[in-house]
Parts: structure tokens; sequence; C-alpha cells
């Protein structure tokens, strides 16, 4: 990325886009106080929503669900419908943020393929998704700031039918992550203030992945659907998410398809379950893709054969790749980052929190100014999220601060954008090194940090010990 | 927080509600939570690997218990907090910090609580025997986390919980 890039990038907003956050705002204020009794504020949040929503295919329903909440009835359809014109707001908000870093980028993005929807939801799901639909309605109807001790255990019954149900893993993950953060805020009512965007962005995803006929299919297999490829994979860097009770790594990198054809920029995500008490490098060993974390940490490539691609997301089957020669990820990154082409998201995952552009910046000055990091090229400064930096990587706030190279993600929180750093080039010692996120996804290479692991024990043995003794009784 | 940070916070996507919790060792307190209004978890006996004690302390009363998790009374209670539920504060201490912890009981903490035997110390509550199996079967839960098995469908959700490195 250029200086003249981040100017064009950082110089204004898309139209519209401040209007349609206004809107999300009046919404999750009225989530926060509940629909039991909608106040006048609500009552207007709730009809500028059905106004600005009017002339969409959405109009005449979130008009009614509007209506309806206003008057004191709560219904699951008329939920959904909010949760549909929030969606649909910030997906357009989404669209626009991404079409603006495009055009900077000069990046290609293939259109999205519409493929067909599971008419029904996946076997064994219905209970688990009438139980999680009615716990989000309890939610919606008592507020975020009346949420007690009560509600939120009412909440574990649903989450545990979810987790049992492979196909709904996408809902479970979420409602769990969802739930913890209720349970260390309560009473919420004596929280000095609501993380309302945030909540209300899991709860309206949550309600719409709880739907029968939406996208509570999605979470499954799905292994079938989408166009099969074959090539090349050139690793860029690795996405550590995380909460509680799961772990996603979504290594980014570069595809380039066996037989010829235009380098595709791809995904490859792992997930598993996990508890609170294992935190740091220890995550790598819960993830069930060895060939995948081995070309990570080795920094190689990887020959991947008839691998599902739904979009941009490369259905991992980690028996299908075999690991390949060494590719450093710096000059993937400089050779291939400028001609592969993208893809779009499925329009319902669009919301500008998905925001995950890989790029390439070089021959800047790290600043750091009061614990904020930034990059200043060509006498404009991006801020740099050092706060999404893993703990199961080598990765620091200080290396960052000492590197001149960085292979990152672009993002987008609240009015700005910022650069989440995957590896930088840094000069330790008077040389320069290159450090990733994913460089101990095979165990840590730095002595201190394996003595440490080693002292602490190894929690997830420690578990399963006492999972083979206590459980199946 | 000051005020004017409160806005933007309240309009973010992505902010940390639950501090990163510490890594410790697991073999004396598998388990340890703040939920249901109480500090409670699950200490291995020291004696017996098949057996383990479920302990609990009430927020707000301070009203303690400790049990096997067959209901069997803790030997140790005599008019006091036992050594397992020592072992509780002080792992509580460890993976949440004294404030965090202290906070969620509503013990006063005053000049400031460090140790689990501080935290203790301040309780002013009693024993209370209470079901071992609530907790009991939370703890099972906790471990039944670890038989999911892993998935390669991506979470598009989990962007919502990025990965930290902050507080540790």
């Amino acid at each position: 990325m250029l200086g003249t890039q981040l100017a064009e990038l950082l110089d204004g907003e898309p139209a519209g886009l401040a209007q349609a956050l206004e809107l999300v705002r009046g919404l999750d204020a009225a989530l926060a106080h509940g629909f039991a009794r909608v106040g006048e504020e609500g009552a207007r949040a709730l009809a500028d929503l059905a106004g600005a929503l009017s002339v969409t295919p959405l109009g005449d329903r979130v008009a009614e669900a509007a209506g309806k909440l206003t008057a004191g009835s709560v219904a699951d359809e008329h939920l959904l419908a909010l949760a549909g014109a929030r969606a649909a707001l910030l997906g357009a908000g989404y669209d626009a943020l991404l079409a603006r870093l495009d055009a900077v980028l000069g990046r290609d993005r293939l259109g999205w393929q519409r493929r067909p929807v599971p008419a029904a939801p996946p076997p064994g799901a219905a209970n688990a998704l009438a139980a999680c639909r009615s716990w989000l309605r309890e939610l919606a109807i008592t507020g975020w700031r009346g949420v007690d001790h009560d509600l939120v255990a009412a909440g574990g019954q649903p989450i545990e039918a979810a987790l049992a149900v492979p196909g709904l893993r996408r809902l479970a993950v979420l409602l769990d992550g969802l739930a913890a953060e209720l349970r260390a805020s309560c009473p919420v009512a004596t929280m000095p203030a609501v993380p309302a965007r945030r909540w209300g962005d899991l709860w309206a995803r949550a309600v719409l992945l709880a739907d029968n006929g939406g996208l509570a299919g999605s979470g499954g297999g799905g292994g079938d659907a989408g166009e099969m490829v074959s090539g090349r994979l050139l690793v860029l860097g690795a996405d550590v998410h995380e909460h509680g009770t799961a772990v996603q790594a979504q290594v980014h990198g570069v595809l380039e398809p066996a037989g010829g054809g235009a380098a595709r920029l791809v995904r490859a995500s792992v997930a598993a379950a996990k508890v609170d008490t294992i935190v740091g490098p220890a995550l790598w060993r819960l993830l069930p893709a060895p060939t995948l974390l081995r070309a990570l940490a080795e920094h190689r490539s990887l020959d991947v054969t008839d691998l599902p691609l739904h979009g941009g997301d490369l259905l991992w089957r980690d028996d299908q790749a075999l690991v390949g020669e060494p590719a450093d990820p710096f000059t993937t990154a400089r050779v291939q980052l400028a001609a592969a082409a993208a893809a779009q998201a499925p329009p319902l995952d669009r919301h500008p929190v998905g925001i995950a552009e890989p790029v390439l910046l070089e021959g800047y000055a790290a600043r750091t100014d009061a614990g904020a990091a930034s990059f200043e090229l060509g006498g404009h400064a991006v801020a740099v999220d050092v706060d999404r930096l893993p703990a199961c990587g080598p990765l620091t706030a200080e290396l960052v601060a000492a590197s001149s190279a960085c292979l990152g993600l672009v993002r987008w929180e609240a009015g700005r954008w910022l650069v989440q750093p995957l590896a930088v080039r840094a000069t330790v010692k008077r040389k320069v090194v290159g450090v990733h996120n994913g460089d101990w996804a095979q165990g840590p290479t730095d002595p201190k940090v394996v003595k440490a692991e080693a002292k602490a024990g190894d929690a997830v043995a420690v578990l399963r010990e006492r999972a083979g003794r206590l459980l199946r009784r | 927080m000051a005020d004017a940070d409160r806005g933007g916070w309240e309009q973010r996507s992505v902010v940390r509600v639950l501090p990163v919790v510490q890594p410790r060792k697991l073999a004396k307190v598998p388990f340890v939570e703040l939920a249901d209004g109480r500090l409670q978890g699950v200490v291995s006996s020291g004696s017996n690997l098949e057996r383990v004690y479920v302990s609990s302390i009430v927020a707000g009363t301070g009203s303690y218990h400790c049990s096997t998790n067959n209901n069997r009374p803790c030997g140790g209670l005599r008019g006091a907090p036992c050594n397992h539920l020592h072992a509780l504060a002080d792992e509580a201490v460890l993976q949440y910090g004294a404030d965090r912890v202290a906070r969620y009981l509503r013990v006063d903490a005053g000049d400031g609580v460090a140790t689990g035997a501080e935290l203790l110390g301040r309780l002013g509550g009693r024993h209370e025997p209470m079901p071992a199996a609530v907790v009991f079967s939370r703890f099972l839960r906790h471990l039944a986390y670890l038989e999911l098995p892993g998935t390669t469908t991506p979470v598009p959700e989990l962007h919502w919980f990025p990965s930290s490195r902050v507080g540790c």
C-alpha cells in the first residue's frame, strides 16, 4: 500500500454511512431499553428505521414490525424483520466501505455467486433453534439494561442444545460468546455504559442464524456446494479469533489455480471448542489441521486438491493438502497481492466488522503515542490495531513499533480505518527479522515461552484427565 | 473511562467486555467461575484421584459451602472456610485478578485485596449448605467442550472476538 493510496482511503467516508449508522444506533438504544415497554425515543427509532427501509423489499415487513413492537406485541417474525433491517443497513455500509478500499487498492472483486440456500435447517436442529429464538426474544423484551443472572442462566440450555448440532456451530459459538459477556456484566443495570452496538450486532446476527429459513443451514458442512479448486496456496498470515469457549485461525493466502487462471485471494478457517483456561500458544494444539499449521509455522506453500471454494472461503480438508516449498509471506505479498482477485462475502454475512483485507505496507515510520500505534507513510498516518495481536504468537506491540514492513489486514471500526498486523519485519539487536502471528503454530520457538509453558503444565491434558474420570458416569 | 470515550465505546462493534483470563495451573483447581451470583468451582481431592470437592461463595451475603460432588459435607468446614475454599479463592485471584473477584462478590475491598486469604477474611458470611449438583453439572459441561469436534467451516461471527494479548 502506497502513501497516495493511504491518503485516498483516509479522505472522507462513503456517502450515507453516517446516516445508516445513526439508524442502527437508534435501534440499538431501543434494544438496550427493551421492547417490553417502548418509550417515545424507541418508537421514534423504530419509525425512522421503517421509513428508511420503506423503499426496499424489506419495507412492508419492517413497517409492520415497527408498528407491532411499538404497540407492545413482540413476535419472532417482528424481531427477525428488525434484525434483517439492521443487517441490510450494515451490509450496505460494508459494501460501500469495501468498494472504496478496493478502488484505492485497485483490487478486483469477483461477483457473488448465488448459491441455493438450504430450505430446511440441519437435521435435529428444530428444537435447538426454537429454544435459541425464545431466549433471544426474552433478551429483546427485557433489554440489555434489565439482564440479570436468571436471564443469562436461561440461555444455558438453548446454547447447549445448539452446540450439540454440528450444523449450528456458528449460532452456538456466537451465543456462547454473548452469554459469557452478559454473565460477567450482571446485573447489567449497574454498568456505567452498555456496549450497545456490539451486543446489538451479536443479537441481530443470532436472530438471523436462528431463523429456520435463514442462515440456520449455513453453519454445517456445506462442503458440497461451490466451485472445487486445486492449485498452490501461498500463505500470507493468520488472523486468530477467540473467546472463552472457541478459537479460530483464519489463514489468508493467495491461491494459484492449477492449470492457470488468475490468482485468488482466499482464506482457510479452522476452529475448535475450548475452555477459558486454555490460552496462549496451547490454542494451536486444539486446531485439527496439522498440514495447514505446519505450512504456517514453516513459511511453506501448500498444494491443495479439490477443495470447495465459497466466495473467498476455502473449506479446508487437511488430508487434501500437501506441504510444499518454502515461501516467504512477504515475497508472496509483494509479488502476488496486487493482482490477486478477491471475492464477495455472502450477503447476510456482510458487516463492517468482517472487513479484513490483506495489504503490505513498507517504508513507513512506526509511531506510538500514548499507547496508540500508527504507521506514517507519505505524510499520512493510519492507526495500527495492536490490540488484535494474539497471545498465541510471537508478534508484540514492541516489535510492531520497531518494524519497517508490515503484512496486515485492513479493518474498519467506528469511523476509522485500521491495520491489524499479521507479520512484521523489524530490527531487533541490529538485525532485521521477520515475525509472524503463525510462527508458533507448531509450538513456541522462543525458549523463554517454552519454559513458561512447561512450568504452567499442559492445561488441555489436565482437563482431559479430569474429563476422562468424571464424564460419562 | 472518560465520558468522552464512553460514547465511542458504546458505538463500537469490537470492544473488550471480558478481561483476558490469566493462565494458571489447573491440577489442583480444574474449574473456577464467576456465575449465577457466586464464585464457584471444583477442587481436586488431595488424597483420592476419583474425588472432587465443589466449593462456592455467594456474592453479597458471603455465605460459603464445600462438599463432595455427592453432597457429602467437607470435613474441613469447622466454622470457617476450609482448605478447598482457600484454594478456590487463590486460583480465582490468579485467573481473574483480585479486583474482579472482589467486585463480583461485592466484598468491600477497602484499601485493596490482593490474595485469596484476604478475600475470605472480608467475606463476613457463614456456612450455608447448597446442593453441589448445580456447580458440578456446570463443570461437566465445561469439560464437555473439549469433546466437541473441531470444524473447518468458517465462523464469520468470531470476527467480533479477536484474540488479544492486551492484559497478558
